[in-house]
């Protein structure tokens, strides 16, 4: 497998690389950590012009935290995600996904902006990130937008950027106090694609409560989604394996898995419902600690 | 307590039973191997190839000037380019033919189409994109029983006028009649239906060649990933025209064979023309996708089968009805009498008063096949069979399934066993192996571990497989391939100072033979192995051998290693009787040395020897310390053992989890029992990958569906159980070295341990069955269906 | 298109070539700077057969363009013996016997030599989770478990008493 003849431009500043993409629109393609877009080009899928490759770009691959939010450079590593400490303190759902995306090599180079920009209908992170909440931010060379992960996944491997933009960052907000969060990643063989996977974030009130929540779904349709249907559910009740179960079956209704080798729709409507009630368990379990 | 072959030589000797280090490790360890694609010709070019996006459709035209006018291309070849040279279809070993390239039909999907060769890798990948193929759909077959109806389309009008449906040969073994009144007459008949799915054997190096004709001295030098390279030279040979003289096959090393390196593929005919073309070597390398989707496959049998039953669980004969869909083309690696392999084994480890076993082969639009996946012709699917089978008659009589086993298994007495389909077994103990499986995994407590679960909606289930091997192909009398008898070979040359080669007719592709062969020679003349360099894979040098598969290397060429060191110590006798002044007859070997009976002090070594055959040997005897062997095995081998798989099954998801798997082994006596464990480690993870991951499936249309290792799913370190190994030793009473050859017995012995396993943490909600591979979503629907999950 | 220079430090020297940008990593170092140890087996990012170390971090060369790591440091399986003196798991995967074919070996080695040098001290559990991106068809990975834990046992040691002799260089 050999890639179709392609350019390649490595530019030292995001200026330069977001001006080659303006000019070069719709036959520029970003390259990243290259473990999603290298096998399409190698499967000659993809056929781009030129690729701007974002290495040389300083201040695109941090872990940081402000008052409201964590902030993921597009370019951080699912390794460096995986390892952080401080992140994983505030957001465990973010170690439980990373160190489940493929293999040890790929999670060294794969990046999550990669992945989220990939969009591909069964990739992990775009379904926490809807579950957290998480915004996007798009860079162009006419300047940025900030637009929220739920509304940013359209289809298989379509997303809300524009040819000229570039994904620079991930803001999720910081969970309020007594949250919880986790992700339940069904495979068929370690470094699988996800049959299902099922990610939640659990936020209880003082009266103990499920005060907000958010569950993200991925595998189960044509893009991952929120299950707006199972927050409805939850929002407002008090927390146990019998709203959880409630829930997850709402979640099941909501998506429309295909049959494919993961398996036939029906099991996969099922296994929606097994793992989102072991994401919210997990993220209650952990809300508790 | 750990069986073990009795040790005859000193470690620094290192003769059988010593567990030496492998001899050619320290060039894979520092990335030195040289496997076929690391080889580089001077004015090599480059083949790619076009395939086929259709599984069935004619081939309306071919425009190619498109690819030849890109830079760097030198050929784009058709069938049609073929068929002017006749090429255009080539002989399988199994007496079928298939089509090198089509001139005018597809037949399934990812089917070579042209060859297109260019300076660079690159450039041939550019140019395959840029050859036009109209294509006219045609109507898929794809299920073997269609295939058979009589009204189904014709796969192959080629054939002949009385050959025009899809029904390929019927073969058959052992008394129906005497089968059908045994069955008749018994209490209870169990049937079962087993279907043991396409699998691809997946080496992790694909296959590849470089043809490499030179044209003014009318040489062909065949670079090429063969198991078999010998049989290549011959068939290359017969297809070509070219003198056997002036080809000459070498295999480099092989990443990996498991069968699927045994037949000659299209590509590697293609890169032959090209290069008698051309003139220049011509590399083909095949991709990953290419080689799931076009190389021979594996299994894909389906099996029906019947064993009677006494009331009081005494097994009164076997009846086994089965269709094997082969694809397009018959491209099996058996041996020719056998289109079926070896599958007529089916009557296991057991007594057997009668069996009848019939198979019939059909024609689809899948690639050709099939080959081994690591094991000798077909037995994996008749273990499968007989296992699965034997322990369903066990629950259906109410019996335990390993008492079931222990009340019917052939006894140590019995041996030699001449079996009702017609094999004679030549040892074994299968008793004291399943005794000591059970010993191990504490099987009591296992089954009442299993019954407190149960009782907690657990799902927990036990699996044993105490399978017969059959492997050593194969005595001349009925054993061939293409005509030519399934013997092997060994020369072994000693050098005056005492070291040695020996080269052989077998091909490693990791089984370790450059250590173990050493081994052999080292047992026999006390030559240390270090000092014994081993060859093959070149047929300029090595002596005529049908190569490594079917676990033959040990029984067959293992045993010509034997026997030709014993002629080399024969001459060695009479060489030390004339240099110590004595009778030959007075001489004893003991300990790598010629010493006088009741003489201890006059003695002499073989190096001294070696150095005499040179120096100062006899008059009137000639010169030098070689001999040469081709062995013809006087019967096969049959290695065996008894297995016991624990899984643990999560009801929510279908996952099946193999928590312990203990394998007790029989494989006669062992040369190398690093190697041994090794060769288990890694048949028993091809016997595991089948049970639960990996399968070839089509969709209507005909496309392969694990075409990538995204989708054909060879387990990882993560999945794969811990195995827990233990022997027995039964030597091989017809092998000089009593060895039985055991690189497939874990994989044939397996994956009926894991199925057992599984329908046995069911069989209380009444599953009979479940076919591999038993993926979550297929256990779960059982679940589902049984109001469990 | 255009070639483009690359200049990567493999093994400790500075090598460069003028590549189609296209070029793979693996295709880099087998085809350019005839350096076979490194193996393709799938093409899809899945067998680990081709991995190397760029800056460090072990990468499949099979799935990055040789333009990409222009200005790294690679280290290959060649790279892993210095001299006569095999690397801990070079002489862990001979010791233990954890190949067979040999194909996966080198992929395998270097995996395992990133895998110690961020965990010294690895479970089981985590060697096997360290090497789920290496495919082995042969092994049954049940030796290689052991070759990885030779090594590390030999590397702790090793760094442990660093003046001893023969000390291994660190794998990294």
């Amino acid at each position: 497998m050999i890639p179709a003849a392609v350019d390649y431009v490595r530019p030292a500043d995001l200026g330069e690389a977001l001006r080659i993409l303006k000019e070069r629109e719709g036959e520029a393609k970003v390259l990243s950590g290259g473990y999603s877009l290298l096998p399409l080009l190698k499967l000659r899928l993809a056929q781009p012009a030129i690729l701007v490759d974002l290495q040389a770009i300083g201040g695109l691959d941090g872990i940081s935290r402000t008052d409201d939010d964590i902030r993921i450079g597009g370019r951080a590593t699912h390794r460096r995600i995986l390892e952080d400490e401080g992140l994983a303190a505030v957001l465990p759902i973010m170690r439980d996904a990373a160190g489940g995306i493929g293999d040890p090599q790929i999670r060294n180079w794969g990046t999550i902006g990669g992945s989220v920009a990939h969009a591909d209908p069964s990739a992990d992170w775009p379904a926490v990130l809807q579950a957290v909440r998480a915004s996007i931010v798009l860079r162009s060379a006419d300047g940025e937008r900030v637009v929220p992960a739920r509304g940013f996944f359209i289809d298989t491997f379509q997303t809300g950027i524009e040819p000229a933009e570039m994904l620079t960052e991930i803001r999720i907000p910081l969970p309020a106090p007594k949250s919880g969060s986790a992700y339940q990643k069904l495979e068929r063989r370690a470094g699988d694609f996800s049959t299902v996977g099922a990610a939640a974030l659990l936020t209880l009130g003082a009266d103990g409560r499920i005060a907000e929540v958010g569950v993200g779904l991925t595998a189960v349709a044509d893009a991952p989604f929120a299950a707006t249907h199972a927050e409805d559910a939850l929002r407002g009740a008090r927390p146990g394996d019998e709203l959880f179960r409630e829930a997850a079956a709402a979640a099941s209704r909501q998506s429309r898995p295909a049959d494919d080798a993961h398996g036939p729709a029906e099991y996969k409507r099922a296994m929606v419902t097994e793992m989102t009630f072991r994401a919210l368990r997990a993220a209650l379990g952990r809300a508790l600690a | 307590m750990t069986a073990e072959t009795e040790l005859q030589t000193t470690p620094e000797v290192g003769g059988m039973g010593h567990s030496k280090k492998r001899k050619e490790d320290p060039r894979f360890i520092r990335g030195q191997g040289e496997y076929i694609e690391d080889v580089v010709l001077p004015n090599m070019v480059w083949m790619d190839i076009v395939r086929s996006p259709y599984a069935h459709a004619k081939i309306k035209s071919i425009d190619a000037s498109e690819a030849l006018a890109m830079p760097g291309v030198l050929a784009v070849i058709t069938g049609k380019d073929l068929e002017k040279a006749g090429l255009h279809w080539m002989p399988t070993l199994a007496g079928d033919k298939q089509m090198v390239l089509p001139v005018d039909t597809v037949m399934y999907q990812a089917q070579e189409v042209a060859a297109v060769v260019a300076e660079t890798r690159y450039q041939a990948a550019d140019a395959i994109q840029a050859v036009y193929v109209d294509y006219e759909p045609l109507p898929v077959l794809l299920d073997p029983f269609e295939a058979m109806q009589p009204d189904a389309q014709v796969l192959r009008p080629d054939r002949g006028p009385d050959k025009q449906n899809n029904h390929i040969w019927h073969w058959e073994s052992g008394d129906r009649a005497a089968t059908d009144a045994a069955l008749a007459a018994s209490d209870k008949v169990v049937p079962i239906d087993v279907y043991i799915p396409r699998i691809h054997v997946a080496s992790i190096e694909t296959c590849g060649c470089i043809a490499d004709f030179d044209p003014v001295r009318g040489h062909l030098d065949f670079h090429v990933t063969s198991q078999a390279p010998h049989v290549y030279r011959t068939v290359i040979s017969l297809v070509s025209g070219v003198p056997e003289s002036n080809i000459r096959v070498k295999t480099h090393d092989i990443g990996g064979g498991f069968g699927g390196k045994v037949p000659v593929y299209p590509g590697y005919v293609c890169a032959i023309v090209a290069s008698l073309t051309l003139g220049r070597p011509v590399k083909w390398i095949e991709d990953r996708s290419e080689n799931l989707q076009a190389d021979s496959f594996a299994r894909d049998y389906h099996v029906h089968a019947e064993l009677g039953l006494t009331d009081d669980g005494t097994i009164t004969g076997l009846r086994v009805k089965t269709l094997a869909d082969h694809g397009y083309s018959d491209a099996a690696a058996d041996p020719s009498a056998f289109p079926a392999g070896l599958f007529n084994v089916i009557t296991g480890s057991y007594q057997m008063p009668q069996a009848f076993v019939e198979v019939d082969g059909a024609y689809t639009n899948k690639p050709p096949g099939g080959v081994a996946y690591r094991c000798s012709f077909r037995v994996t699917e008749a273990v499968q069979t007989i296992e699965q089978l034997v322990d369903l008659a066990a629950r259906e009589v109410g019996m335990d399934p390993a008492a079931f086993r222990m009340k019917n298994f052939i006894r140590k007495d019995q041996f030699p066993y001449h079996t009702p389909t017609g094999w004679d077994y030549d040892s074994g103990d299968y008793h004291a192996a399943l005794q000591k499986a059970l010993d191990m995994i504490g099987y009591d407590d296992l089954r009442k571990e299993q019954a407190e679960k149960r009782a907690r909606g657990e799902l927990m289930g036990i699996g044993i497989s105490s399978f017969t091997e059959i492997v050593g192909a194969g005595p001349s009398h009925t054993f061939d391939l293409i005509g030519i008898k399934m013997f092997d070979s060994a020369e072994i040359r000693v050098h005056p100072t005492g070291s040695a080669i020996i080269r052989i007719g077998v091909q490693t592709q990791g089984q370790g033979h450059e250590t173990t062969f050493a081994q052999i020679v080292a047992e026999e003349l006390g030559i240390p192995m270090d000092k014994v360099k081993v060859e093959y894979g070149d047929t300029d040098t090595a002596p005529y051998g049908l190569g490594t598969y079917a676990s033959r290397s040990t029984p067959t060429a293992g045993a010509a290693a034997s026997v030709a060191s014993r002629k080399i110590r024969e001459k060695a006798r009479l060489i030390a009787a004339h240099l110590l002044e004595a009778a030959p007859d007075d001489l004893e070997w003991t300990n790598g040395k010629f010493t006088v009976k009741g003489s201890p002090d006059r003695s002499k070594t073989i190096a001294e020897i070696a150095f005499a055959a040179y120096t100062n040997h006899p008059q009137g005897m000639e010169a030098g310390l070689e001999a040469t062997d081709y062995y013809d095995p006087p019967n096969l081998t049959f290695p065996f053992g008894s297995y016991i798989c624990v899984v643990d099954i999560d009801k929510a998801t279908g996952q099946v989890k193999v928590r312990r798997f203990v394998a007790v082994d029989d494989c006669g006596n062992i040369i190398n029992p690093m190697i041994v464990d090794g060769q288990i480690h890694g048949g028993l993870t091809m016997g595991f990958a089948p049970a639960l991951y990996e399968s070839i499936t089509y969709d209507e249309l005909g496309n392969n569906q694990a075409g990538t290792f995204m989708d054909y799913l060879i387990p990882t370190a993560v999945e794969t159980p811990r195995w827990e190994l233990e022997k027995t030793i039964t030597p091989s009473p017809h092998h000089p070295i009593g060895a039985k050859g055991v690189g497939e017995s874990a994989t044939v012995g397996a994956p009926p341990a894991i199925v057992n396993a599984v329908v046995d943490a069911l069989s209380h909600l009444g599953v009979r069955t479940i076919d591999i591979p038993m993926t979550p979503q297929k256990i779960w629907a059982i679940l589902h269906e049984k109001g469990v999950a | 298109m255009t070639r483009q220079h690359v200049s990567v430090t493999v093994n400790g020297e500075v090598r460069e070539a003028d590549v189609e940008p296209r070029l793979l990593l693996v295709h880099l170092l087998r085809d350019v700077f005839g350096l076979t140890g490194t193996h393709v087996g799938c093409d899809t990012s899945n067998c680990g057969a081709c991995t190397v170390h760029v800056n460090g971090m072990s990468a499949k060369s099979c799935t990055m363009l040789a333009v990409q790591a222009d200005g790294a440091e690679i280290r290959t399986i060649e790279g892993m013996a210095s001299g006569a003196t095999l690397h801990p798991l070079q002489q862990g995967f001979w010791d233990q016997h954890g190949l067979q074919c040999g194909f996966c070996t080198p992929g395998m080695i270097m995996q395992s030599a990133w895998l110690l040098a961020r965990n010294p001290d690895p479970s089981e559990d985590e060697i096997r989770d360290g090497i789920s991106g290496n495919l082995c068809r042969c092994t049954g990975y049940v030796n290689i478990v052991k070759a990885i834990q030779q090594a590390a046992a030999e590397l702790r040691a090793a760094e442990a008493a660093p003046d001893a002799s023969g000390t291994p260089a660190a794998a990294s």
